[in-house]
């Protein structure tokens, strides 16, 4: 008899306690060497990109929110950058500044949450219940801005839904600096922690030709010692105005990514300062009528990356086309070039280390109950009762009857 | 090199192009065949050195368009080759995949979701549809779409 030899394969997910999400790994392994791996992913399709085609333009941003609840500020804003270059319009200066707020604010929470998830996947929970608990004031700042704490459904086409009230400044300001207190503090003791400095120097490294290849953006590709940033690169809402550093790293390992990500948090913080020290005086949003036909590019810089959106109109209330790309999207298909040759141990950390959402990579699935492609609700009734017939028969479980309860 | 410097490089293939059109400052749209996306993606991203974003595929009625997006980071100019696949029945065109690794999900489903063919691609499974989705049946086509 012909021997052959199979090459172990060892699944992570689809559901896997360091990977928040549903997505599915499988690892080829040759000991403790992970040789080869693939993904399946859509798990979680919601057709975000068909939906926006039968929603009027003003009613997109919500929807678009709703990709991720972490990036909930950064996709919409991308989307109404996009709408208003199709329409030729420049928002108020005080709507610029008003964006700005929110969209840092958002990067520092969205930060921290990584830090302390960092944290805990590699047993540190310490580390984990300090970032949590001081990213908590930051989602209240965003509360008593926006009146909730994610999907703040602030941005619109022309500017903003709600102003910051001149009175919550000082308040604002006086929490931020124990914010950045409480920040500097964890991002010290992170830094200075030899555990840390053990577990993530030299893990998972992403070169900085596999960095351009792979075009990643955001953390990912400035940990990789890829200096870009579109704040800084095509510089949207104030940022032109405000005075801040992109961190990059060269070394291109989770250390490095961990790095990026925690001074940057310092960064954000300077940034919401000085933007609500210069906040101009004015409207904040200015009324736009019609969208003409055009197409336009919006893309911000999101916790995570690079957020793109891409939105085409003919001159009718919906958009004909709205493609929207996460930064999840480039930087998770890294791993073949981060993984392949690491230790099996470090791999799912190393999956973690892009911080992966993949809510945000997901969105196509059309779910359409009109079309004879999907099943529709008496179908997958019967399809379930069928299959529930067929197990009992194979068990010759009795006959269930209600009344016998 | 700067915003101007780029505009002169792209001003170059102008003739080998559909269109070439800038209705911002520093966003450009160069349209040309699908027969020739392979030869601008390659120079875009060997030559001019701009960062893949992403590709959107549109079903346009009489053709299929695929739009290259592309960020100059340098200057934040976002270009965007429009390439038409005029055959409906059996379009295709040609992977960049094996010049550009990060194309490699975006073609998946595009072949998923648009029934797009990528010559040379080279890993062209399902990326987002189910497994029991129907063969032949692409949801972002119009047809689909009621």
């Amino acid at each position: 008899m012909k021997k052959t030899l199979n090459k172990p394969v060892l699944a992570v997910g689809p559901f896997h306690p360091l990977q928040e999400e549903m997505e599915y790994y499988q690892l080829t392994l040759d000991g403790e060497i992970v040789t080869d791996i693939d993904v399946r992913l859509s798990y979680n399709h919601r057709g975000v990109e068909r939906i926006s085609e039968t929603l009027q333009f003003d009613q997109v941003p919500f929807l678009v929110s709703r990709i991720c609840g972490i990036c909930s500020a950064t996709h919409p804003l991308a989307y109404v950058q996009a709408v208003e270059d199709i329409a030729g319009v420049t928002p108020p200066e005080r709507a610029l500044y008003v964006r700005t707020i929110i969209n840092e604010l958002e990067r520092i929470h969205s930060h921290l949450l990584w830090v302390g998830l960092g944290g805990h996947f590699i047993g540190y929970d310490t580390v984990f219940m300090w970032a949590w608990k001081y990213r908590e004031p930051v989602l209240d700042l965003l509360e008593e801005i926006t009146g909730n704490r994610n999907n703040y459904g602030n941005v619109k086409v022309g500017g903003c839904r709600e102003n910051i009230q001149n009175e919550i400044v000082p308040k604002i300001l006086k929490e931020l600096d124990e914010i950045e207190k409480k920040t500097e503090m964890l991002t010290k003791a992170v830094l200075d922690d030899p555990i840390i400095h053990a577990r993530l120097k030299g893990v998972g490294i992403l070169s900085n030709k596999d960095a351009l290849n792979y075009a990643v953006t955001g953390p990912t590709a400035r940990g990789s010692g890829v200096a870009i940033d579109v704040r800084h690169d095509d510089p949207y809402a104030a940022y032109a105005d405000v005075d801040w550093n992109v961190i990059a790293q060269p070394e291109g390992d989770v250390f490095a990514k961990a790095v990026v990500r925690l001074l940057e948090t310092l960064e954000s913080i300077k940034i919401v300062r000085q933007a609500l020290k210069k906040l101009p005086d004015g409207p904040v949003s200015i009324e736009v009528k019609e969208i003409p036909p055009g197409e336009g590019f919006g893309h911000t810089e999101a916790p995570r990356g690079e957020t793109f959106h891409y939105v085409r109109s003919d001159g009718g209330n919906r958009p004909v086309r709205h493609k929207a790309r996460a930064p999840s999207y480039v930087n998770v298909p890294s791993f073949k070039a981060s993984c392949i040759g690491q230790h099996v141990a470090d791999v799912t950390l190393t999956l973690a280390a892009v911080d992966p959402c993949y809510s945000c990579t997901e969105r196509l699935a059309v779910v359409d109950s009109q079309s004879k492609v999907i099943l529709d609700y008496d179908a997958l009734l019967k399809l379930s009762r069928e299959k529930t017939a067929r197990i009992k028969a194979e068990l010759g479980a009795p006959e269930f009857k209600l009344e016998d309860i | 090199m700067n915003q101007e410097e780029l505009n002169n490089r792209l001003s170059k293939i102008k003739d080998k192009l559909l269109a070439f059109e800038q209705p911002l400052d520093d966003r450009i749209i160069i349209s040309c065949e699908s027969e020739k996306a392979y030869a601008l993606n390659q120079f875009l991203f060997e030559d001019i050195r701009a960062r893949f974003v992403i590709i959107t595929g549109i079903d346009a009625d009489d053709c299929f368009e695929l739009l290259y997006h592309y960020s100059y980071d340098q200057t934040g100019c976002v270009i965007t080759i429009k390439a038409i696949v005029r055959d409906r029945q059996q379009p295709q065109v040609e992977s960049i995949t094996p010049l550009l690794p990060a194309a490699e999900w975006i073609e998946r489903e595009l072949h998923d979701v648009l029934g797009i063919g990528f010559k040379n691609h080279p890993n062209l499974k399902r990326l987002i549809l189910a497994d029991d989705w129907p063969e032949g049946v692409y949801p972002l086509r119009k047809e689909v779409k009621k």
